[in-house]
Order: structure tokens, then sequence, then C-alpha cells
């Protein structure tokens, strides 16, 4: 399966070029950039690991770049996204996340049903990944 | 006291003018406190426009047609709504803006049927006024306080679903009605599976012979969860509860909460009381509360009488549901986007600045009410990908019906076709390209690749829906009063 989280998944994979002209867009409306991945990609789960703090005072895209770059070395076979922070207030969130990385093979996930009173089901979403303990997962081998 | 009053004169028993019985006051300057209404009049033939806008304060305040001594016993002058600008409407020669002050106090706390019935109450149906329409409002910060708001609100519903930096992708099942619920559950998994990231029922299904609300519920949580699991992004189906009773209401909100529903809907034509209720129910059970307008044109389309849309896009905001259906511009319902500029803007801005061109009478603070989500829906597809993201920006739940299940090659080829149109659109924009001229192309581009998109904009490259709008702006340019 193909993990759609983020702004940009359904096209092909962005390159550092391209990469390059978002983080510029983002700068440009005073957001600042963190990286973030995991290899619990869950839907639910809202907090990857961070790579270093957001880059507040960074204002050259190049070095952001350079950061992803240093990310995906330290973990090639995670799910790295890029986030722009917007402190704007009223708005205090996330502006754009999109997935920088990812895995050579991603397994997905596995419904899990328990039948329930009536015709319920109680529904659980399973990653597969996380049968294999953090730090295992997605070593290539899969 | 009001200079046109005088005293002895005014309480004598009988019937005297609205006007002078303190209903119209010129010289007053309306308090930052006070609601602020702005109707559209047409009086009666021979009926003075002045003493037409005062009969509108009075009747939707507190007067009756005669002098009444009780008035005496209260501090009514400050009871009294105030009309205190009448200005012609630019090109309508019978028709006039009629501007009414009210005290604070006249008002319930955070009671939208309270509100609405002084506002609309009685007045719509007077004798004097030919046709009446309800234009805006200023609703004061000291009154949006005592109101809870949208239950979610954009953030916390962006959060909620993970998806940031672009308009959220939605369908309605179709056909509305005759599905079974394992065959609707059909539509709802393969439009999320495909790539969307809500479906959603219409305003008219509920619980009918061929598929009753259960069956709904339990399949389409189903086709909900495998779409989930098969993509790893947060789903949604917009379960409609909308139901004859509240008790009923809260049975299928609990029921689609049991079932780990993300968001629930409900019609306008419940009415807002019931509205207020599930906006709460909503804000306590952490659920996201789309409204359909179903049943709004019947009031608001016409441009002499009625209430303008912008006017229940406030008091929706207010009442605190998290979806809004507010025009498309492109689609094939009512909408100019001047019109819906203002409408979107009511919607999600913390402060609209008075901009007549937008409709927008009044400077209004917001107060840090939450912001409602519009949605766009009806008549729109993927080809006009690049004018949805120009005139409704990215704070938008784009829905896609046909336009998703209508795709020659199935659904999932058409949610597919939507979720690549505005991904493309959107990194387009943020490159700096001037994504409104070049739309077609970077479309035609993204379909090289995307061989869904590719049938999508050979089918419906040529379908636009070119009517003009009923419901317009007055103004191009500032108007001044002339009374």
């Amino acid at each position: 399966m193909k993990l759609t989280q983020g702004t940009f998944s359904f096209l092909p994979d962005l390159t550092d070029e391209q990469i390059e002209r978002q983080i510029e867009y983002c700068l440009a409306n005073g957001w600042s950039l963190g990286i973030e991945y995991t290899d619990d990609p869950h839907p639910r789960n809202s907090l990857w690991e961070m790579w270093n703090l957001p880059m507040f005072d960074v204002a050259e895209p190049k070095a952001i770049l350079f950061e992803i770059n240093a990310c995906r070395k330290a973990f090639p076979n995670h799910y790295i996204k890029l986030i722009a922070n917007n402190s704007t207030r009223g708005r205090e969130t996330v502006a754009l996340s999109f997935i920088v990385n990812r895995p050579a093979q991603e397994p997905g996930f596995r419904l899990d049903r328990q039948e329930a009173a009536g015709r319920t089901v109680r529904y659980t979403i399973h990653s597969y990944a996380t049968d294999r303990p953090a730090g295992a997962r997605y070593n290539g081998a899969s | 006291m009001n200079k046109n009053l005088i005293p002895d004169e005014r309480y004598r028993a009988g019937v005297i003018p609205y006007a002078r019985m303190g209903y119209w006051a010129p010289d007053y300057s309306p308090k930052d406190t006070d609601v602020l209404a702005l109707f559209r009049v047409t009086p009666q033939e021979g009926v003075d426009p002045v003493e037409a806008a005062a009969a509108v304060a009075g009747e939707s305040s507190t007067a009756t047609w005669t002098v009444v001594w009780t008035d005496r016993l209260t501090d009514c002058d400050v009871y009294r709504a105030k009309a205190y600008r009448v200005d012609p409407v630019p090109n309508s020669p019978d028709q006039y803006f009629a501007y009414i002050a009210y005290d604070l106090d006249l008002f319930e706390e955070g009671s939208i049927p309270n509100l609405t019935a002084s506002i609309i109450g009685n007045v719509f149906g007077f004798k004097a006024v030919r046709a009446l329409r309800l234009e805006d409002m200023r609703i004061p910060v000291a009154y949006l306080k005592t109101f809870q708001g949208p239950a979610t609100g954009i953030v916390v519903e962006r959060e909620r679903l993970d998806k940031f930096g672009r308009p959220l992708l939605g369908a309605t099942v179709k056909p509305k009605l005759g599905l079974s619920g394992r065959n609707y559950s059909r539509v709802v998994y393969e439009a999320l599976q495909g790539g969307l990231d809500f479906t959603k029922d219409d305003e008219n299904i509920n619980s009918q012979p061929f598929m009753r609300w259960r069956e709904r519920f339990l399949f389409s949580m189903e086709a909900v969860n495998r779409a989930s699991a098969a993509t790893g992004e947060v789903k949604g189906h917009y379960l409609n509860v909308t139901a004859a009773t509240m008790e009923e209401m809260y049975e299928r909100a609990e029921c689609a909460k049991e079932l780990g529903s993300a968001i629930i809907m409900i019609d306008l034509v419940v009415g807002y009381t019931a509205i207020q209720s599930m906006a709460k129910w909503a804000r306590k059970n952490d659920m996201i509360l789309h409204l359909h307008r179903a049943g709004n044109s019947a009031y608001a389309r016409q441009k002499n009488h009625g209430i303008n849309f912008r006017v229940i896009c406030k008091w929706m905001r207010m009442a605190g549901v998290d979806h809004l259906h507010a025009g498309t511009v492109v689609g094939k319902l009512e909408g100019d986007p001047f019109t819906v500029k203002g409408f979107y803007d009511t919607l999600r801005e913390p402060h609209t600045p008075m901009r007549l061109e937008n409709g927008l009478f009044f400077d209004q603070d917001w107060a840090s009410l939450r912001k409602v989500m519009p949605v766009a829906s009806g008549g729109i597809h993927a080809g006009q990908m690049h004018q949805l993201l120009h005139y409704l920006g990215e704070d938008v739940v784009l829905q896609f019906g046909g336009g998703t299940i209508g795709h020659p090659e199935g659904i999932a080829a058409g949610a597919t076709a939507n979720r690549v149109a505005v991904e493309a659109m959107i990194l387009a924009r943020n490159e700096g390209r001037d994504y409104l001229t070049e739309g077609p192309e970077i479309l035609e581009r993204a379909a090289r690749w995307c061989s869904p998109l590719r049938g999508a904009l050979e089918t419906w490259k040529d379908v636009t829906f070119n009517y003009e709008s009923t419901d317009t702006v007055d103004f191009v340019a500032l108007t001044t009063p002339t009374y």
C-alpha cells in the first residue's frame, strides 16, 4: 500500500527541487518548518518524533533541505514529513504537511473487528509495522 | 429622551405613526453593545419609507398597533428598537435600506431562537410593507460571547483529520434515495479509498422503508474503517441524524459516536433550537457537526423578501455548527462570486470589515468564535479545480457528488481524479504559478500520468452553469445616506 497522509501523497514523490519551492512558499508566509519521522504511521498517531526543534529562525531553504537529507540519511526507512507551523493568532496550527521520505516497503494496516451487541462492530486499525519493536521496523528486510 | 416624543400626546389612547411612537431616531448613534439589523424595505404604495422603517423597528421590538399606557411602567425608550438611518437602494426606486438598533437587553443570552423571534418574528407579514428582507446584522461582541460557537472549528477539525494545506474533498452518495445499506456503503468505500476525505448522506436520507438509519450507519462505518485501513488516513462519512424529535436525534448521534464516526450531520430544517442542542452535544462528544442548508433557498434567494443567506451564516456560526454549505460560484446552484465571498468570509474570518461590494454592511468582530468550514457542493468537477481554489480558498470542503460517482471508470477513479487535481493545483499555487490562468494546463499535465484525471477532464470538460444570479449585491461603491 501507499500511505496517503500529507498534502501531496497522490502526486509522484517530490524532487528536492520541488520540495525547495514548497519550503520557499512556507518561509514567504512566515511559517516555521519542522521535520518529523516515525515508524508507526497509524492515522491517529499525531506525535511523530521530532528531528530537532522546529527551525524558527532558519530563512534559507537550502539549510532546511540539508536537514531533510540528514534525517533521510539517519532514517532511510522511516516515514519523514515536513511540517509548516503557522503561529498567527486564531490559527496556531499546522499550515502544510507533506511526506518527504517513505520506507521501501509499506506494509500498511489491518482492520480488526470486534463483533459487539446487535450488529455493531468495534473497529481497530492495526499498523503491521508495530508488530516489530520500535527501531526494528522497516529495516529493509521486511 | 427622544426629541420626536411629546409626552402628553405620545400616550393619548389611539393610533399614531410608529415614527412618532419613538421607533424613528435619526440622531441615535448605535452603542457598541447594540444588535444592529439592516432590512431591505419595500413599503406599500403611499407609505413613507421612514414610517415603514419605524414600523419594522416597532414590530420587531416592543410595539403593537396602538398606544398602550403600560409602556409607561417600563423604561420603554431603552426597549424600543430604533430605526436610525434609511437609504434608498441603488437602482431600485421602490426599495429602502433601513438600519435598526436593538438594545442588548432585548435578547436572551446564547439563544438564536430568542434573537430570531424578535428580528424575524412577526414583522415579515406586516401589511404596511409589501416585501421585507433581512440583509445583514451586526452582533455585538458582548452578545457573541454568550454563544458556544462551532463545536470543533476549522483548526481542530484539521488537527483531528491530520489534513492540512489543501481543500478537503467529499462526495454525496447518489442516488440519494433508494439504495440499501449494503449498496450505499459500496459508494462510501470506493470514494474514500479512491482519495476523498469525506462522503456524505444527503439532506433527505433519514430512515425510510428502503434503508433504516441503523442499516446505513453500520454499513457506512464498515466502509469508513476499511478505507482508513487501506490508505492510512482519517476518513469520515457525514451520518445524517436528522429526525422528528430531539430524542430520536440524540439516539442516532449516540450510535454514530459508538461506531467511532468522526462526523455527523443535521439539516437546517430541524430548527434553531435543535441545531444549538446538537452543537452542544457535538462539543461534548468530540464530533464534527455538518449542517446541510436544506430549505434555505425557500426564503433566502429572492432579493426583495426573506433573509439573506449571509445572516443565516452568522446565526449558524453562533449556533455552533462546523460545516455549512455556502455556494460554489462555478457550480449548478445560486451564487455570484461577490455574494459568495461575503458568505465565506462570514464563516471563516476572525473579523469582517464593512464591505458593501460583498454585501457586508457592518464591521463584525467575531470575538474568537471558532470558524465554520464552508462546503461547496452542487455541479462541480475536477476540471474547475483552479477556479474553485481561486474563489473559495483552501479552507473549504469541495464536494464532488456526480463529479466522483459519475466517472466513466468508476467511483474510486472519480475520487482519485479529484484528489490528484487538488494536490497538483496546490503544488502549483505554492510554487508561485499563476494557477488561475494556467489551471487547464496544470490539470492536463497531471492527466498525462493520471488516467482517472484524464477521464474526468474528457467527460466534463465543457460543463459550465452560466446563469444569471437572482441574489446579487447592490453596491459597486459606497452610497451616501439621504435621510
